[in-house]
């Protein structure tokens, strides 16, 4: 007995975004299916790969994931470089120091920062200010202008300081995160006063928050799919990627830290804290997701098998 | 697609007696609808009308139970594509498989049986084991189910396409309903004789999704209707595919061949790959995923994820609102103050616990939601505070009056002072921060 394959016919794809320049740019997003479903459907770019550079040292990671880095946590030249040896796609450059409760340090230091990572690599960078908006907004316009024309991801906007953010991704040539804090219709909201501001949606990427395994993936789950549905229902200001900042979640969860000797039960540490960083980021490619921010360079080659196999047709 | 609100209504008596514990007929229709209230709640709906919605309203995924007992499983009744739309009502079976030929049968058995965890103050455990019949020898399969049966409480899948092997397994085993595995084109008629005679849950295996179909309208041609399907799909980007298409032919299309739950196999030999595909089955439809890894590192991830995925989205988990304590407190110890949204209050307890200082944890009935969506619903206001101090006794349990609020509502601090008389310290912003803030600021 044959079975009619049901292929569902949808009006719009996830928008494309290009990040970097010449022989460095990565195409992302431009997937005309929900995710995987190659038999209805096209998925023309590449998930990305990231690892994550702190321009201070990490003092409370987990000794396995600080081995990883051992030699380089201390220079963030020397640390890109590793994620770039590591095979990261893109690397993330998270400006710790300029919060406030840490070195507080100027946006003139942070943008010298940024300026010389990016220098170093050959692949396209992402910038992540502290998380305090306002200082964000004064860091990333001087690292606008210092990594002007090297077309890179600045983040996270939200409702809050966008205006900046945009202004000077727009005047310098960057794309932006634009981040909601799990919710659809916040998503939607800052994506229109962005686009608004006339940054058009081929240069924003979608952070819709998420939390890890076990501290909420849930919601992510449901959102990032709603997003995409939306999306291919025909709308527009659902339609950009979405990131995932999958290693800053799971690092923090317990079951990624506590030793064997305080959970007996759940069984060895290191292969823990890895499966809980992997199996987030595959529960939220599932869901949409595909520029997946990761720690550990272990999770990052054991992501790359995995997607590379849901990339192979499954068409009938 | 289900009945909707208005199609019930039609055929409801139109009373509006409320007998039901609806307000009108056709909020009790919207109930039916959403699957909360079942139509026997009515008690003056006709014969007749009963008849029309029963029949239009079977579950486009018949509901499959295997095992006895307490740990039996029940699969299907699913009625939705995506977790938001309503819910996914019956959590994926997380199934261990051992070999025949394994030479501690009864050990790995028991490896399993510890694969039992608390998460959100519930117990999550693994729900079946799989006894494979590697060596293709009945006696050698009958010996190790009868030991896997001695030796767990847990429903069993028997896993051999010999028929002559299943019938001496299911001598063994058959009162206790385990899942048989599994009825191919080459067996299909002996198998179903044998689910039939010992009323057992049968799977039906094809070679693709048309062999699938074809089989499974043999099968129920044949009088038995507790399947359970498997598409022979073993790689993940194509599994994925066939559950998919599998899902979506029975609710968008009612296709019945494939109304039933599926099954299926981790065979990645990576382990960590295998842990990755099994969570795609967890998020994407599998009822039953089969797994050989019994390492407590490798299934906790996926009933986690499992308990997140199957979450009812218009549902947060709750703690009930009372005094908790977290080791033996005495008069000395800090009081905490968050909401009684499950996972808050488990960040919570589990980083209080961490600081190794015994404490007292005040979770604020907010039905449920996080301390910052509390606050700004006002559902975590000084006055809900207060009243629970009150309800709890605390003032009698401590010989102080401090209490540790959320820094995420340091502003309700004031107002608490206020009323309560009590200072108040305004915590960390993250749990996190506990121990370092009790070292700090609490001697």
């Amino acid at each position: 007995m044959a079975v009619n394959i049901l292929k569902d016919t949808y009006k719009s794809k996830v928008v494309e975004v290009t990040l970097g320049t010449d022989d460095k740019a990565l195409k992302i997003g431009g997937e005309s299916t929900l995710p995987f479903l190659h038999f209805e459907g096209e998925m023309p770019n590449k998930y990305v790969l990231v690892l994550e550079v702190f321009d201070m040292e990490q003092d409370d990671w987990p000794d396995n994931l600080k081995a990883a880095y051992a030699d380089v946590m201390n220079d963030p030249v020397a640390w890109a470089k590793k994620c770039v040896e590591y095979g990261a796609n893109m690397v993330a450059l998270r400006l710790a120091s300029v919060h406030p409760d840490n070195k507080d340090a100027s946006p003139e230091e942070a943008a010298a920062t940024a300026k010389a990572v990016a220098d170093a690599i050959n692949v396209p960078l992402l910038v992540v200010g502290c998380g305090v908006e306002e200082k964000d907004a004064a860091v990333l316009e001087k690292v606008a202008e210092a990594l002007a024309g090297k077309n890179c991801l600045l983040g996270n906007a939200t409702s809050e300081n966008y205006k900046a953010i945009t202004a000077a991704a727009m005047v310098h040539g960057h794309n932006v995160v634009s981040q909601s804090p799990l919710d659809i219709n916040l998503a939607k909201q800052v994506n229109i006063l962005m686009t608004e501001m006339g940054l058009p949606t081929e240069r924003i990427v979608m952070d819709t928050l998420s939390g890890a395994v076990g501290y909420g993936i849930e919601y992510a789950y449901s959102i990032m799919e709603r997003a995409r549905l939306g999306t291919l229902m025909g709308d527009r200001m659902l339609s950009m990627p979405i990131i995932a900042y999958v290693g800053q979640e799971t690092w923090k969860a317990k079951e990624s830290k506590a030793s064997v000797e305080e959970f007996p039960e759940w069984g060895d540490q290191v292969k823990r804290s890895i499966l809980w960083e992997v199996v987030t980021a595959a529960a939220l490619a599932q869901a949409g997701a595909s520029i997946f921010v990761l720690r550990h360079p272990e999770s990052l080659k054991q992501l790359k098998v995995h997607l590379d196999k849901l990339y192979e047709s499954n068409a009938y | 697609m289900g009945l909707t609100g208005l199609d019930i209504f039609k055929q409801l008596p139109k009373t509006n007696c409320k007998e039901c514990g609806q307000p009108t007929c056709l909020a009790f229709a919207m109930q039916i609808a959403a699957g909360k209230a079942g139509l026997d709640q009515c008690p003056h709906v006709s014969d007749a009308a009963k008849e029309a919605l029963e029949s239009a309203s079977a579950p486009p995924v018949a509901l499959v139970k295997i095992g006895t007992g307490d740990k039996e499983i029940q699969l299907g009744n699913e009625t939705v594509l995506f977790r938001h739309d309503k819910r996914f009502e019956h959590p994926t079976a997380i199934t261990i498989s051992v070999c025949d030929t394994d030479d501690n049968i009864a050990g790995k058995v028991q490896e399993i049986n510890k694969l039992v965890f608390d998460r959100v103050g519930m117990t999550f455990s693994v729900n079946m084991v799989a006894v494979c019949n590697c060596s293709g020898d009945a006696d050698k399969f009958a010996a190790a189910v009868k030991t896997a049966q001695e030796n767990t409480e847990y429903p069993l899948a028997l896993m051999t396409e010999d028929v002559a092997a299943m019938e001496k397994a299911l001598e063994i085993a058959g009162a206790k309903k385990p899942l048989i595995y599994a009825a191919t084109a080459a067996n299909y008629e002996a198998m179903t004789e044998l689910a039939k005679k010992y009323e057992c849950p049968l799977a039906v295996k094809g070679a693709d999704l048309n062999e699938l179909a074809e089989l499974s309208e043999k099968v129920t041609a044949l009088g038995w209707k507790q399947l359970i399907l498997d598409s022979g799909a073993r790689e993940v980007n194509k599994v994925l595919a066939d559950q998919t298409q599998i899902r979506r032919q029975a609710i968008n299309k009612r296709f019945r061949p494939f109304g039933y739950p599926t099954i299926t196999f981790v065979t990645n030999d990576d382990p960590v790959q295998a842990v990755l595909d099994a969570s795609v089955y967890i998020a994407k439809y599998a009822a039953i995923v089969v797994l050989n890894t019994a390492d407590p590192a490798d299934i906790l991830p996926l009933i986690t994820l499992r308990l997140n995925i199957y979450t009812d989205p218009q549902k947060p988990i709750a703690v009930e609102a009372k005094l908790y304590e977290v080791g033996e407190p005495g008069p000395d110890a800090p009081v905490f103050i968050t909401t009684n949204f499950s996972l808050t209050y488990f960040c919570v307890a589990g980083d209080v616990e961490a600081a190794r200082i015994p404490a007292y944890i005040l979770p604020v009935d907010t039905d449920g939601t996080s301390v910052l969506t509390a606050w700004a619903a006002g559902k975590l206001t000084p006055e809900s505070i207060y009243e629970l101090m009150q309800k709890t006794g605390i003032e009698e349990k401590v010989n102080h009056k401090k209490l540790i609020l959320p820094g995420g509502v340091a502003v309700l601090s004031g107002k608490l002072n206020e009323i309560s008389g009590w200072e108040v310290l305004v915590g960390p912003r993250e749990s996190a921060g506990i121990p370092s803030f009790l070292k700090q600021r609490w001697s």
